[in-house]
C-alpha cells in the first residue's frame, strides 16, 4: 500500500473523519481511544492513517485508560488526542482534571448523543455542554469549541491543538451525532497554509529549571520526559518546582492560575459568529447542529418582517460573557435552542443579568429541532 | 544526606531529591529500602538516567515518583500503567518504570495491568506489596489474605485475594518475580535484569506496613514483619506461578517466576506496519487540487 500522508484538496467526509484529519493535520500523531457509538469514526480513521505517517494509534482497555494514554504521550513530545461520547466521557473526566493539573496538552473530541446513561446510542444530544465545563471534580477552566459542519471538524480540531499547545491544557471539542456522521465538502489546505502552533520550550538549564513557573501570559513554557531536564509532576497540589504542597496558600495560587490563564486569554481564545445582531430585537444563540437550524430558522423569520440576529457560539468555553452582556442592553430576548434541557441558556440567562429575556428552546435528544419549533420562539420573543 | 563524618555522600544521593526530604514514609516501612534497590539496581543498567521515566499511582509507594530525580510522574490512582503507555509508545527510546502500589495496581488499576501485560508494553512494573491500603489507614485490599485484619476487615478478612504472579504471568508478562523488602540484594538484581528484559517485566515486593497492617496482624514492627520474612521465605526460581498463593502468616515463594520471549507491542506493531506499507512517506502534492484516500470521495 502507498502510504498517503497529508491530504491537500477537496474532500466529500463525515465530521468524525474530518476531525480526524484536522488533528492530523494539526500535527498529532498518537491517537488513544476505546468504541464508542458515535465517535468509532474518529478512531477508526486513525487507526488507518496514523500507522502510515509515523504515528501510533492505539485502542485501550477503556475511557480512563484511554484519557491516561494520551497524557503520557503528549508528556513524551507528541501531539495527542482521543475522541468519545456521553458514556466515555464520564469516564475520561477523572483524568481530564490530571490534564488539567498538569497542564498537559491534548484534545478530546466528544461526539454528542443523547443521556443520561447509555440513552440514545446512535442519535444526537447536547446534554454534556455542563459536564465540559465542570464535569471533573475541583475548580478549573476549560476550552471547549463546538463545530456545526465536517468543514469546521476539520478546522477546530486543528484550532483545538494549538490552543491546547499555547495554554496547556486539554482542549475540547463538543461535536455531535449529526454533525459526526453528516458528509459534506471538506477542503484541506496544503500544509503551509495551516497555522500551527506548538508549546513553548524552557529556556532555563535543567538545574535551573522550574516545570510550573508560568510567563506573563500564565502559561508555564514546558519540557518534555527524556529530554534531561529530570522535573516532577503531581496531581497535587504544587508549587513551581512541581513539588508537593499541602497548604491553602499554596492551593490559592495554584488554582487561581490554572482558571486565570484561561479568563485572562479569553480575548485570543474566544470565536463567535454574529450575523445581524446590530439591528435586532431578538438574537437567536447556539452551537453545534442547532446552530444551523437555527440558522434557518432565523432566515425565515426575516423573511416574515422580524428582526432577528443569530449568535453562534464557536468557543462554548470560556463562555462569552462580555458579547452577550452588550448585547442583552440592545435586545429584548435570548432564543437559545439547544438539545438538552436548558445549560448554555442558563449561562445566557447569567451574563443578560435580566436586562434581556432569555427563551430556552428545549429538546431532550434524539433527533434535531425542527425549525419550526425555533421559529415559533422567535415570533413568541418579539410578540 | 551526609554520611556520618564526612562529606562524601552516598552514591544513589545524586538521584534522590534532597529537598524533598523527610519523606512521608513511617519507620519501619519497606519503601526506604525498596527504593534504594530500585536506583542502585537501576544505576547498574548503565541505561542514561535522563531517559528514565518513573509513574506512580496514589498511595504509599505513589510517592516513589516525587523523591526520584528523575523525570518522574505522580499520576492518578490506579492509572500510572496507561499513562506510562502514552509515554512509552510515543516515544519508544525511553525507559519506562510503574512504581505503585498493590492497591493502585491490583484493584483500581488491575483493568490496565493485565491489558499493558496482554499487549506487552515495553516497561517495568514494581508492584509493593504491603496487602492493605497503608496511606488510607489500612484497609482491605485485593491482596490482602483469608483472615487477616484491617480496618474494614475487622473480624477477618472474608475474600479471596489475587495471586499478584500468577495474575501477571497469566496476563502475558514476559518476566514476573517477587521478593520481600528484606531481600534486598537479590531484589536490586532483579531489578537490573527487569529493567533490562525487554516487553512488560513485573516484579512483586512484599514490604511490611507495621503502623496499620502489622499492628492489626501481631507484627506491629517493621522488624516482627522482616523476622517473619526472614523465617518463611522460600526462594524457588521457576516456581510456577499458579503455586505462590500467600496465606496469612504462611510461606512466601520468592524468587523469578517467568523469564520468556516474545515479541512487543512495538515490535508486532512495526511488523504489521512494514508490510501494509511501502517504506517512503509522499512529499504533499500542494499542485493537486484534488486528492484521493480511503474511505473519502473525491468530488
Ligand atoms: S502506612 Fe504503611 S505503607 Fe504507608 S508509609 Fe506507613 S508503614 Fe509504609
Amino acid at each position: 500500500m502507498p502510504r498517503v500522508g497529508p491530504l491537500v484538496g477537496e474532500f466529500f467526509m463525515n465530521g468524525d473523519t474530518a476531525c480526524a484529519e484536522g488533528a492530523i493535520s494539526a500535527g498529532c500523531r498518537f491517537f488513544a481511544g476505546y468504541p464508542i457509538t458515535p465517535a468509532t469514526e474518529v478512531a477508526e480513521r486513525m487507526s488507518a492513517r496514523l500507522p502510515e505517517i509515523d504515528g501510533i494509534f492505539v485502542q485501550m482497555e477503556d475511557e480512563l485508560a484511554s484519557m491516561n494514554a494520551i497524557l503520557g504521550a503528549s508528556w513524551a513530545g507528541v501531539k495527542a488526542m482521543t475522541a468519545t461520547s456521553g458514556p466515555g466521557f464520564s469516564l475520561m473526566m477523572e483524568n481530564l482534571g490530571l490534564g488539567v493539573m498538569l497542564e498537559t496538552p491534548c484534545v478530546l473530541a466528544n461526539i454528542q448523543r443523547a443521556g443520561p446513561s447509555t440513552g440514545l446510542p446512535t442519535l444526537v444530544g447536547q446534554g454534556d455542554m455542563m459536564q465540559a465545563r465542570w464535569g471533573s471534580h475541583g475548580c478549573y477552566s476549560i476550552i471547549a469549541l463546538s463545530p456545526s459542519s465536517p468543514q469546521e471538524c476539520y478546522q477546530l480540531t486543528i484550532k483545538a491543538f494549538n490552543l491546547s499547545e499555547k495554554y496547556r491544557l486539554p482542549v475540547l471539542i463538543m461535536s455531535d451525532e449529526i454533525v459526526g456522521h453528516m458528509s459534506e465538502k471538506v477542503v484541506i489546505p496544503p500544509p503551509e497554509d495551516i497555522e500551527i502552533f506548538s508549546r513553548r520550550k524552557p529556556t532555563a538549564v535543567p538545574e535551573e529549571y522550574l516545570p510550573f513557573e508560568p510567563d506573563a501570559d500564565l502559561v508555564p513554557p514546558m519540557a518534555n520526559a527524556g529530554e534531561g531536564y529530570r522535573f516532577h509532576v503531581t496531581g497535587l497540589t504544587h508549587d513551581e518546582r512541581g513539588y508537593p504542597v499541602m497548604t491553602a496558600e499554596a492551593q490559592d495560587r495554584l488554582v487561581r492560575r490554572l482558571v486565570q490563564k484561561i479568563e485572562q486569554n479569553k480575548t485570543d481564545i474566544i470565536d463567535i459568529e454574529e450575523d445581524g445582531i446590530d439591528n435586532a430585537e431578538v438574537v437567536v444563540c447556539s452551537y453545534g447542529i442547532s446552530a444551523r437550524v437555527s440558522q434557518f430558522a432565523v432566515e425565515r423569520a426575516r423573511d416574515e418582517g422580524i428582526k432577528v440576529g443569530m449568535l453562534r457560539l464557536v468557543t462554548v468555553w470560556p463562555f462569552p460573557e462580555e458579547t452577550i452582556r452588550q448585547i442583552s442592553q440592545r435586545v429584548k430576548a435570548f432564543v437559545v435552542p439547544e438539545i438538552n434541557y436548558g445549560q448554555i441558556a442558563l449561562e445566557v440567562e447569567r451574563c443578560a443579568g435580566g436586562a434581556a429575556d432569555t427563551i430556552l428552546v428545549p429538546n431532550m435528544g434524539g433527533s434535531a429541532h425542527r425549525p419550526e419549533t425555533i421559529i415559533d420562539a422567535i415570533r413568541g420573543a418579539v410578540r | 544526606m551526609n554520611l556520618k563524618g564526612s562529606d562524601e555522600k552516598h552514591y544513589i544521593d545524586k538521584y534522590l531529591r534532597e529537598d524533598r526530604m523527610p519523606h512521608i514514609w513511617c519507620p519501619g516501612c519497606g519503601l526506604g529500602s525498596i527504593l534504594h534497590c530500585f536506583l542502585s539496581g537501576l544505576i547498574k543498567t548503565g541505561i542514561s538516567m535522563d531517559k528514565v521515566v518513573v509513574v506512580s499511582g496514589i498511595g504509599c509507594t505513589g510517592r516513589v515518583a516525587g523523591y526520584l530525580k528523575l523525570d518522574s510522574f505522580h499520576t492518578t490512582h490506579g492509572r500510572a500503567i496507561p499513562f506510562a503507555t502514552g509515554l512509552k509508545l510515543a516515544n519508544p527510546k525511553l525507559k519506562v518504570v510503574v512504581f505503585s502500589g498493590d492497591g493502585d495496581l491490583i484493584a483500581i488499576g488491575g483493568n490496565h495491568l493485565i491489558h499493558a501485560a496482554r499487549r506487552n508494553i515495553d516497561m517495568t512494573v514494581i508492584c509493593v506489596n504491603n496487602f492493605n491500603y497503608g496511606m488510607t489507614g489500612g484497609q482491605l485490599g485485593p491482596t490482602t489474605p483469608l483472615t487477616a485484619r484491617t480496618t474494614t476487615s475487622p473480624i477477618g478478612n472474608y475474600e479471596r485475594p489475587f495471586n499478584v504472579p500468577y495474575l501477571a504471568a497469566a496476563s502475558g508478562a514476559v518476566y514476573v518475580a517477587r521478593w520481600t523488602s528484606m531481600h534486598v540484594r537479590r531484589l536490586e538484581q532483579t531489578i537490573t535484569e527487569g529493567l533490562l528484559k525487554r516487553g512488560f517485566s513485573f516484579i512483586e515486593v512484599i514490604s511490611p506496613c507495621p503502623t496499620v497492617y502489622g499492628r492489626m496482624n501481631r507484627q506491629p514492627t517493621g522488624l516482627d514483619q522482616l523476622r517473619y520474612y526472614r523465617e518463611n521465605s522460600v526462594i524457588r526460581h521457576g516456581a510456577d506461578p499458579k503455586e505462590v498463593d500467600i496465606d496469612l502468616n504462611g510461606k512466601i515463594v520468592v524468587g523469578k517466576f517467568i523469564d520468556i520471549e516474545r515479541p512487543t507491542y512495538s515490535d508486532l506493531l512495526d511488523e504489521v506496519v512494514q508490510k501494509a506499507f511501502e517504506p517512503e512517506l509522499p512529499k504533499p502534492d500542494t499542485s493537486k487540487k484534488r486528492a484521493t484516500v480511503a474511505g473519502s470521495t473525491p468530488k
